[in-house]
This record gives structure tokens, sequence and C-alpha cells, in this order.
């Protein structure tokens, strides 16, 4: 709070001295900040109101953003990173670059509650195995049928994918210790593993496999954007692992207060609005006009399943060497 | 002999020197400053080991599949004049300049579970294909690489002078006679270099070996490099195996150098190589299905890019101007850096040959290095070099360049220093009894000489930047775009039609900027 006051007093007496208008730095993932991103639109609307320049920068994914961020360490540029997931944040925290937030708004429609004290969600997704539905008439209903069964899938590595990840976390969540277990189970189905999501799924839309590990969300796309109602995702009755996506302000930033301006900008009907049809994915708030048409379907998760934020590296390290010699057999 | 060998002048000494200089400062600050910022030092894990090995592995039987298909290849494009010979070898040089996920999903086009083969082995009643694994990785390592090698080994047989052959054919000599006095011993000074250069493409492999190798199994150490940057921030593990990459790469290439055996056949006089000793039909059939067979593994997989990316052609967003222009930019110049490093380094490397056999071979090997050097590990290093002293950002697209440059470095050296060889072992001491010394020796002997491979690498080095994703990432300012980077954002964004027309652009600027230098280089002569 002290830090947070000071970053104000620091704002103001800089907006006295130098007259000029601040820029706020936000750093974020590649996808964001392309044209067919959130980033064009939300950078317009907070400009509006701000009296600011708004400048995202992207960076890779998720996961290339946060070591992009250790490795400019003090010096960084960024005032707010937006874009890091659930599974990264115990990581990120323990660079002790970010400044707790100003409190978590009661209006948060996620499927868990929220209890970060730095990060703030933004939006949201299920991970979910998507297939064409005039293609594989019966997909499986849930992990253990899909372990049953002979659909064939592609799937991201987990050591440089964060839906990789996703997986890899999502199949520990449910199976646990016969983890390992599952995964050779599995493996005869595997197609192949992709270096990142625009592999497989790219390989899955040419018909390389049955199904393609992405989101509960991407049909929508393909609805809302192309017309295209023929894809689905598979809602398994276990559950799905979810992805959150987070943001929090940089602690050395010297644009503190419009730092904080931002994130409760990133909480407002005017953020939240765009997400659904850019980045494809829930958001955090659900605003005032409801979801697009298309974007909900009749068949949704009941479960939501995730690693708590702590324990996340533990359990990524076991689950990888698990994946790691299931798959190397 | 009354002649002593040429000196090393001045001029040839100190610019080479600073190239060596350069090109070790590149490749090694990046892992100095990688060191110096790890906070953990570096314990390669059973899985890291499996790596190496696992990248080893591919990597030699890669390129020595690509070297022996190579050779047949070159032969028959060597010894038959046909209609389209020229769009031919000009179509060489297309599968090695495709960015990797444009030509992995023209492969799948043909070869994927979908894919041509497929369904026509399905129409048959058969199983599909299924390439995933070893067989993937291969493939697509000898469609990349077959080409390249193709190449090299046909300037080397451009460069037995037609008297010779026609020396032999009067002598009434066999084909295997042929191939025994003249062929041989050209492939020898080419072939182990060849090999190096594609073990050194492969040993970087990262992406292709991962998708079409079908999983974990296929992991290479670039895999590992990148991992340990991203996911885990281990910047030692990143620098040691970055490190185990070089002496791996090293080690081969020390080697493969040392069984080059130059040759020297002299000058001939005549452009085309006319041949007296293939004219049986038995070799006439041999050629020509060879020559059909590879039309068909190069092309088809290249007509599958074409196809698919017409359809969203007229969709496209604006957003590719500008890049377009970044990207022939970074290209043009990380061209001309490229040729004047290796142009340096390469009249340096032939000068020592002479008295210093030892140091020429190590000047050479560390030129090729910088094929070895991991993509991310240069990268993330020059990134923590550059940032404490100026704005990242604002050098995107001279690092670019720069890093560019001096990965396409190896590829321009090896086409290029068999040439100065040649031309040293043909016309060196004439023209040191002549006294023809400075720009005039270079314009009167080298120059005529170099044309051919200068317009090639030139070529090669130019397109290769265009292709390349690597560092510009990394550096990449928001407003900064490259025709690669729009093809992966279209991707991410669902957008894979405009994705696969942005793609068939990419190849189309890149294959012209490559035939306009090739072609150049030729112009006047017959390949």
């Amino acid at each position: 709070m002290k830090r947070s006051l000071l970053a104000a007093a620091l704002v103001t007496f800089g907006g006295a001295t130098w007259a000029e208008t601040p820029t706020l730095t936000v750093y974020t993932y590649d996808s964001f900040v392309s044209d067919w991103g959130p980033g064009p639109a939300v950078e317009a609307a907070f400009e509006e109101t701000c009296g600011c320049d708004l400048v995202f920068v992207g960076a890779g994914d998720g996961a290339a953003l946060l070591s992009r961020l250790k490795l400019e360490g003090a010096r960084t540029k960024a005032d707010v990173v937006l874009g890091l997931d659930t599974s990264l944040i115990a990581n990120a925290k323990a660079t002790g670059m970010f400044a707790p937030h100003n409190g978590i708004p009661a209006n948060l429609d996620l499927p868990i509650k929220w209890e970060d004290d730095v990060f703030l969600p933004y939006d949201w997704g299920y991970f979910a195995f998507v297939y064409d539905k005039t293609l594989l008439s019966d997909a499986p209903d849930s992990f253990a049928e899909l372990l049953e069964s002979d659909v064939s899938i592609l799937i991201q590595d987990p050591r440089s994918s964060t839906p990789g990840l996703g997986l890899l976390l999502w199949v520990k969540e449910i199976y646990g210790d016969n983890a390992a277990e599952a995964w050779a189970t599995l493996s005869p189905r595997i197609v192949t593993v992709t270096k990142g999501w625009s592999e497989a799924y790219g390989m899955f839309l040419e018909g390389e496999a049955d199904m393609v590990l992405s989101y509960t969300t991407s049909p929508a796309y393909h609805l809302i954007a192309e017309d295209d109602d023929t894809k689905a995702a598979a809602i398994f009755e276990e559950g799905h692992y979810m992805q959150i996506e987070v943001a929090a302000k940089i602690a050395a930033t010297e644009h503190g207060q419009l730092a904080d301006a931002f994130l409760d900008f990133m909480l407002s009907d005017a953020f939240q609005s765009i997400i659904p049809t850019t980045n494809w994915m829930y958001p955090a708030v659900l605003p005032a006009d409801g979801l697009p048409d298309g974007f909900v379907t009749e068949n949704e998760p009941e479960k939501a399943l995730l690693i708590p934020i702590d324990k996340v590296e533990t359990i990524r390290k076991e689950a990888l060497n698990e994946w790691l010699s299931a798959l190397s057999r | 002999m009354a002649i002593r060998p040429k000196q090393i002048t001045t001029f040839t000494r100190w610019s080479g020197l600073a190239a060596l200089l350069f090109v070790a400062l590149l490749v090694a600050g990046p892992l100095l400053a990688l060191w110096a910022r790890a906070d953990t030092s570096a314990t390669l894990t059973g899985s890291d080991w499996a790596a190496i090995k696992f990248t080893l592995f591919q990597a030699t039987l890669s390129a020595i599949i690509s070297v022996v298909l190579a050779i047949p290849v070159a032969r028959a494009l060597a010894r038959r004049s046909f209609r389209g010979r020229g769009a031919l070898v000009t179509l060489l040089g297309a599968p090695f300049l495709l960015p990797v996920i444009v030509a992995i999903f023209g492969l799948l086009a043909i070869w994927g579970r979908s894919g041509l083969v497929s369904q026509i082995l399905l129409s048959f009643g058969l199983e599909r294909l299924n390439i995933y694994g070893l067989s993937g990785v291969l493939l697509a390592h000898v469609f990349f690489n077959l080409p390249l090698v193709t190449r090299l080994i046909l300037q080397g047989w451009g460069r037995i002078p037609v008297e010779h052959f026609r020396l032999s054919a009067q002598l009434g000599m066999s084909p295997k006679d042929v191939f025994l006095r003249l062929e041989l011993p050209m492939l020898r000074s080419i072939l182990p270099g060849a090999f190096l250069l594609v073990f050194l493409l492969c040993v970087t492999s990262f992406a292709v070996a991962l998708t079409l190798g079908g999983g974990p199994k296929a992991t290479t150490i670039e895999l590992a490099i990148y991992q340990a940057l991203r996911f885990e921030f281990a910047l030692g593990k990143a620098a040691t195996l970055g490190l185990i990459q070089f002496a791996i790469c090293a080690i081969i290439a020390f080697w493969s150098l040392r069984v080059t055996v130059p040759v020297a056949f002299g000058d001939g006089l005549s452009a085309v190589t006319q041949r007296w000793d293939v004219s049986s039909r038995w070799l006439l059939w041999q050629d020509r299905l060879v020559l059909i067979a590879v039309t068909g593994f190069l092309g088809a997989p290249l007509v599958a890019v074409v196809v698919r990316g017409l359809p969203a052609l007229t969709n496209l967003p604006p957003a590719i101007w500008p890049a377009m222009l970044n990207s022939l930019t970074v290209a043009l110049f990380s061209a001309a850096l490229s040729v004047l490093l290796a142009l340096a380094l390469a009249g340096f490397i032939d000068s020592l040959k002479v008295r210093h056999q030892k140091m020429s071979s190590i000047v050479e090997g560390v030129g090729l290095l910088t094929l070895a050097a991991s993509p991310f590990v240069l990268g993330t290093g020059l990134f923590i070099i550059i940032h404490p002293i100026a704005d990242p950002f604002a050098l995107a697209l001279p690092v670019t360049a720069l890093v560019n440059a001096a990965i396409s470095l190896p590829l321009a050296l090896r086409a290029l220093l068999p040439a100065l060889q040649h031309n040293r072992l043909t016309y060196g001491r004439l023209a040191d009894s002549l006294n023809i010394r400075g720009w005039s020796r270079f314009r009167l002997t080298t120059w005529p000489a170099i044309r051919k491979p200068l317009g090639f690498s030139t070529g090669l080095a130019a397109a290769l930047s265009m292709g390349d994703l690597g560092v510009i990432t990394l550096f990449a300012p928001p407003d900064v775009e490259t025709l690669p980077l729009v093809m992966y954002r279209l991707m991410g964004a669902y957008r894979m039609d405009e994705a696969a027309s942005v793609a068939l652009i990419l190849v189309t600027l890149t294959l012209t900027l490559f035939w306009i230098f090739d072609r150049g280089g030729r112009l006047g002569h017959q390949t």
C-alpha cells in the first residue's frame, strides 16, 4: 500500500513537472496484441479515458512473457504484465517484481473463488479436446472413455506450450498417482506432439487426427467468425482443467496510479466485452449484454479442475517426468 | 620450384581476422552472458542426455541419406541438358528456403495421415500412411537438405573442365572409369563439407523433429534449451546445453574438414559440359527416372503449399505490406553482411591453406560453427548483453539482420571456399608469376571463379533471412512485424487460411529473391 502511495505521488509529481502524456507499457503475449486479438480495441477504449498512451508489447506466449520479464529484471519497461496464467503465478510471484492489487472485485464470474492478492483474472477457459462432428460421430464423454477408445489425438508439448502444460496438469489432477499409466494407455492414440497450439490446431484442421487439445470455446470461433457449426468440444465427466489468465502491476512502475486504473478498466464492461470474440475465452466478469450468440453451447463442463497455485510447480515437475517416461517408451 | 607461393596480403589478413573475431564474439558472447547471469549451476538430467543422443543420431542419419541421395541427382543434372533444367535447378533452392512450419504443412499434405499418399492407399483398401517417428524426421530433413547438397555437388561437377571429359572419351574410358578418375576425386572434395553442413543444419532442428518425430522420443538439444530458457529460466543449463551442441558440432566439423581432399583440375574453356560417356540408353533412363522422382518428391509439397495458400489470397490483412518491407530490408542487409563476412573469411582461410594447413582448418571450423549456435541462446544472450546499454526494441531489425547473417555465413563459406581454392590451384601460380595483385587479381582471376557461388550464397542468405523467425521475437517492438511473424500471429488467431496465404506470399518472395541473386551469378554461364 505504501508503495502504491509512493508511486501515486511520483505520478502526480511527474505529471506536474513534465506535462507530456504518460505512457503505460503493458507486456502481454503475442496473440493479444495482434490485429486479430483484443489489443487494438482495448488500447482504443482505455486511451479514451486515461489521458495516456497505452503501449502493448507482445512477447511470445505466457511462459515466454515471464522469462522475458526475468531477463529484464529491475530494468524492465513494463508497468503492467497481462497474460500469465494460473500455472505461472507462483513462479512470477517469486520474482518479487509484482505489487499487490487494490482488492478483488465482488462481481467476478469464475467457476472458482479467486483469492490471489497480486494477480487479477481477466479471462478464463477450459481445456478440451475439439473434434469435427461430421467426421467423428461418437466422441468420448469422459477421459476414461478416451483412454479406451481408438480416437486419434494431437497434443502440445508441456515443455513448450501452455495448453500442453494444461493437459499435463489435467491428467495429473484426474489420475493422481496413476497418471503415468494413463499416459501410457493414451500414448498409442497420440498422433504427434507439437511445439505450440497453432501447429496442432492447424494439423487438426487439415485432418491429421480426430481430436486436438484446445479450449471449450474453440468451436465458438468457427461458428461466429466462419459460420461453421461442425466443430465441437468433447465434454468429459471427470471435469475440465481450467486456464485462468491474469494480470498484475509491476512494483517498480513509475505509473502506479495509471497501472491501477488499467487493472480497474480490465475488469470493466468496456474491456470484458471485447474478450469473447477476440481472445476466444470467457470474460472474467460477464458483460452487461451477456455473451455473444453461439459462445455458450448447451453442453458445458460441469466440473472445473484447478491445482492450487502454490502447488503447481512441484506437481508440474513430477508430472512432466511421468509424461516423459511414459511417452518415450 | 622457383616460384614462391603467394604471400598473404595485409588486406586479406586483416579483413579475415576482423571477420573471424566478429564471428567468434557473436558465438561465444551470448554463452558467456548466459553463464554470467545464471544463478544456479547446471545439472543435466537423464532426459537431457537422451536428447543429446537423439540429436546426434538423427542429424547423422539425415546427413548421410541427404548426401547419398544427392549424388545421383546432381550427376543426372550435370550430364543432361533438357528443357526446364534451369527451372529445376531453381526449384532445388525452394525446399531449403521454406519456413519450417510451412514445410511441415506442405509435407503433411502429401505424406500425412490425410495426405495424398494416404488417400491413394485408402482408395486401394490399404492402411493410411503413418510417418510420425524417425521416418518423419528423416523425410523432412532430406526434403530440406537433399536439394542443398545437390546444388553444392552440381557446382563441383561444373568445375570439372569439359576438356577432361573429351579426353576421357577419346581414350575410350567407360562411365565407370570416368567416375573413378574425374568424378570421385571431385566428390571427395565436396562431400565431407556437404555432410557437415547438413549435419549442422539438422542438429539445431526443433519443431520439425518434435512434430514429425511423434513425441518426446524425438526431443533434440534445441528443445531442451528452449525449455530451459522459457519454462525454467535455467540460464546456466541453457548455456551448458548450447556448449555441448557446439562441442558435438566442432568434433564433426574438424573431422569432416580433415577428410576433405582438395582437387585441382585446371580450368577448361567451354562453359557447356558436353559429355561423351553417357549416351547409353540405360544411363539415359536412369537419369530420367532420378530426375522425375526428385521433381515429384520436392515439387509435390511445394504445389500443396501453393494450392493451400490460394483461396484466402484476396483476403489478406493490410499488416502484410509493412511486414513485407521489413522482411525485405532485413533480408538484403543480412545477405550483404553474410557475403562480406564469408568473402573475408574464405579469402583468409584459403591463403592460410598454403602454409598453415592446420590453422586454416581451425578458422574454417569456427566459421562454420555459427550454424551450430542455438538461435534461442543467441537471442537471449544478445538480449542480456544489449539490454543494459541500449533499447533492444530500437535494435530489433539490425540485430535480426546480424544474427541471420552469422547463421547463413557457413553456407556461403561452403559454397565459396571450394571455388576460391580451385581458383588458387588453377591460376594462383600464373597470377603470381605475372605479378598480378590486389584489385586486378581479384577482378581478373577471383571474380570470374566466385561469381556463381557468390550469387548462390547471396540468394541463400537473403532467402533464409526472409523466412526466419528466431531472434526477432525477442527483440521485436510492438509495431515491427516481419512476414513470418504475421503468419504465426494469424495461425495463433485461428486464421489458418489467411496464414496459408501469407505463407504463399512469403515463399514466393523468398524464392524470387533467391532466384534474382542466383540467376545474377549464373548470367552468361550455364550451370
